[in-house]
């Protein structure tokens, strides 16, 4: 009851709370407490491990792959967001009017989110067969002689970023669909008496209203893209020549193939470190683009 | 001056035509446009369906058949030869079921906590809860590794499902929700001596329906897409989920695709089933939870 005490208030509180909060603790709390012990040991699982104070983030400074890995990384953000973004915006504004048909295409866009990472992977990994794939076979009707995608180090990067593009522009439509029936009618029925052109409309009132939409959509897809990993361990992993070889694809082979536990921990801080300056950045920088006035 | 009437309605007749020329022209592009987009996102699933009916050969020929010369359902009855498919299939259903009921019972107790029940900590525990959001899961798959290989949860259904019970995500979206619910109705159940259970089940968790709707897909869907999990702790055929006996099937035939393709065809029909049922939620959880 509400006006419990003693005894009686903490059982019930204990019955709600503690199944998720010992799990929480036991699965959660300690692994993240764990880990950042770990990244100042060496461990292989086999000997106990050793404590070696900040050797692996010095290690990590001097390792020439966790650069290239960061910079593959930095790659595949700098392709993938402008491109999902612009993509996914620009679908939702056409599918943002009553029209014929709107559930359909919203249904299309939408097949490839609730898939599977590893189905479409194999899925384009098929397409992008140079000889039998049918992204060159198209290619070909244009007279271009389609290169060797995912065997090509110039290439393979942007096999991963057209597949990432595919498989979450329905999802980031979604997200701007919703950004867009907030915008309230009126704002355009006022641009409309004032003789406005549909491009200074879509300049003026649709992009400065759809910051906040646009500021989340952000920050999610920022996160996620740090942690780009499984299209890429299934279509290269991390080939040819290392070109695709991304920040967790480095965790991943340190922890499970090479059995560094310290090592990986310690690089995954790194990561969890950069995803918290970016996304500290942009929540500061937010006030200088986002408009919450509507 | 009639003449001059006429020209000047010649002239409108001739704006008008242009008008309703251009309105057609830009509806046909309008069209065009969608209409493209949607084949792009389409087409890569009737080529998987098309790939997967077609013989051995019948994959490497140029122009490729689109439409099979001769359909064979022979590649479906060797992938569930050589893989114990339907135990992938089950699996990944008894994997995303449980974890998507136990996530909807643990992160709306704990919920109710946090929003119904008064104690000293409370928020700063919140708070403690939500920050542990921030963590990428990369950070804590190392230690949960160990921790279930200590365990000898390795291969097993707990340490396949157990872990991710306890995300925060859960937790924090039906607050959010149970703080927006008017009290009144508990209120009075109070008063007519009704327990804090009582009041859960039959009160708060009808009136949260769709919040747990939408957590429902929210973590059925990412259970059953899950792949990083599954491949760090399950190494035996006869645990694992879709995803990773997908990968699997990729190991042994790396490149007869119309017999990877069945494989593909199996893990994505139940998915997408559940997706064309349940439309308007998938869409709403995207858009509440903001996360894949």
């Amino acid at each position: 009851m509400v006006g419990d005490k003693g005894w009686k208030k903490w059982l019930v509180i204990c019955a709600f709370l503690l199944p998720n909060f010992i799990g929480f603790l036991f699965f959660i709390g300690i692994p993240i407490l764990a880990s950042l012990g770990l990244s100042f040991t060496k461990w292989d699982l086999l000997t106990s491990p050793e404590f070696i104070g900040v050797e692996n983030y010095k290690a990590i400074w001097h390792d020439a792959e966790f650069w290239a890995a960061l910079k593959n990384t930095l790659l595949f953000i700098i392709l993938y967001l402008p491109t999902v973004l612009v993509v996914a915006l620009g679908i939702a504004m056409l599918l943002n009017k009553k029209m014929k048909g709107r559930t359909f295409f919203r249904a299309a866009y939408f097949i490839p989110v609730i898939s599977s990472w590893v189905a479409v992977s194999l899925i384009w990994k098929w397409l992008f067969n140079p000889a039998y794939g049918l992204v060159n076979y198209f290619l070909s009707w244009f007279g271009i002689n389609g290169p060797d995608w995912l065997q090509d180090p110039n290439w393979a990067m942007i096999a991963i970023v057209l597949t990432s593009v595919w498989k979450d522009t329905g999802f980031v439509m979604v997200l701007f669909l919703a950004g867009l029936q907030n915008i309230s009618e009126t704002y355009y029925e006022a641009a409309d008496i004032d003789g406005a052109t549909p491009f200074k409309k879509f300049l003026h009132i649709t992009i400065p209203l759809l910051t906040p939409t646009t500021f989340f959509i952000l920050i999610i897809s920022l996160i996620n893209s740090f942690q780009v990993f499984d299209q890429v361990m299934i279509m290269t992993e991390g080939g040819p020549a290392g070109s695709t070889t991304v920040l967790v694809q480095k965790i991943y082979n340190h922890a499970f193939r090479y059995f560094e536990m310290g090592y990986a921990s310690a690089v995954s801080w790194v990561l969890f470190l950069i995803i918290f300056i970016v996304t500290l950045v942009q929540n500061r920088l937010q006030k200088r683009w986002v408009d919450y006035e509507q | 001056m009639s003449s001059e009437i006429k020209l000047a309605a010649k002239k409108q007749q001739k704006a008008v035509f242009t008008i309703g020329k251009r309105k057609v022209l830009r509806k046909l592009l309008f069209y065009t446009t969608l209409g493209l987009g949607a084949l792009i996102m389409i087409i890569p699933f009737l080529w998987m369906l098309s790939t997967s009916l077609k013989e051995q050969g019948a994959t490497m020929t140029l122009p490729p058949q689109f439409i099979p010369e001769n359909i064979t359902l022979s590649n479906y009855s060797q992938v569930a030869e050589s893989f114990p498919i339907w135990k992938f299939l089950f699996n990944s259903l008894f994997v995303a079921v449980s974890s998507t009921l136990g996530q909807l019972l643990l992160c709306s107790m704990a919920a109710y906590a946090f929003s119904r029940l008064h104690f000293k900590g409370r928020d700063t525990l919140f708070l403690i809860y939500l920050a542990t959001l921030m963590v990428p899961l990369q950070v804590t798959m190392t230690p949960q590794f160990i921790l279930m290989k200590y365990l000898g949860w390795l291969d097993t259904y707990q340490g396949l499902i157990l872990p991710g019970l306890f995300n925060a995500f859960g937790t924090f979206l039906l607050r959010q929700f149970f703080l927006t619910t008017p009290k009144s109705l508990e209120e009075a159940a109070f008063i007519d001596g009704a327990s804090h259970f009582r009041v859960f089940f039959q009160i708060i968790l009808p009136l949260a329906k769709p919040a747990l709707a939408t957590l429902a897909i929210f973590s059925f869907m990412q259970s059953w897409n899950n792949f990083l999990w599954p491949l760090i702790i399950v190494s035996n055929q006869d645990l694992m989920t879709l995803p990773l006996g997908l990968s699997n099937l990729q190991g042994r035939w790396a490149t007869d695709w119309n017999l990877l393709m069945a494989g593909v065809v199996i893990s994505v029909i139940p998915i997408l089933a559940v997706y064309l049922f349940a439309q308007k939620y998938f869409i709403k959880g995207i858009t509440l939870s903001g996360i894949k």
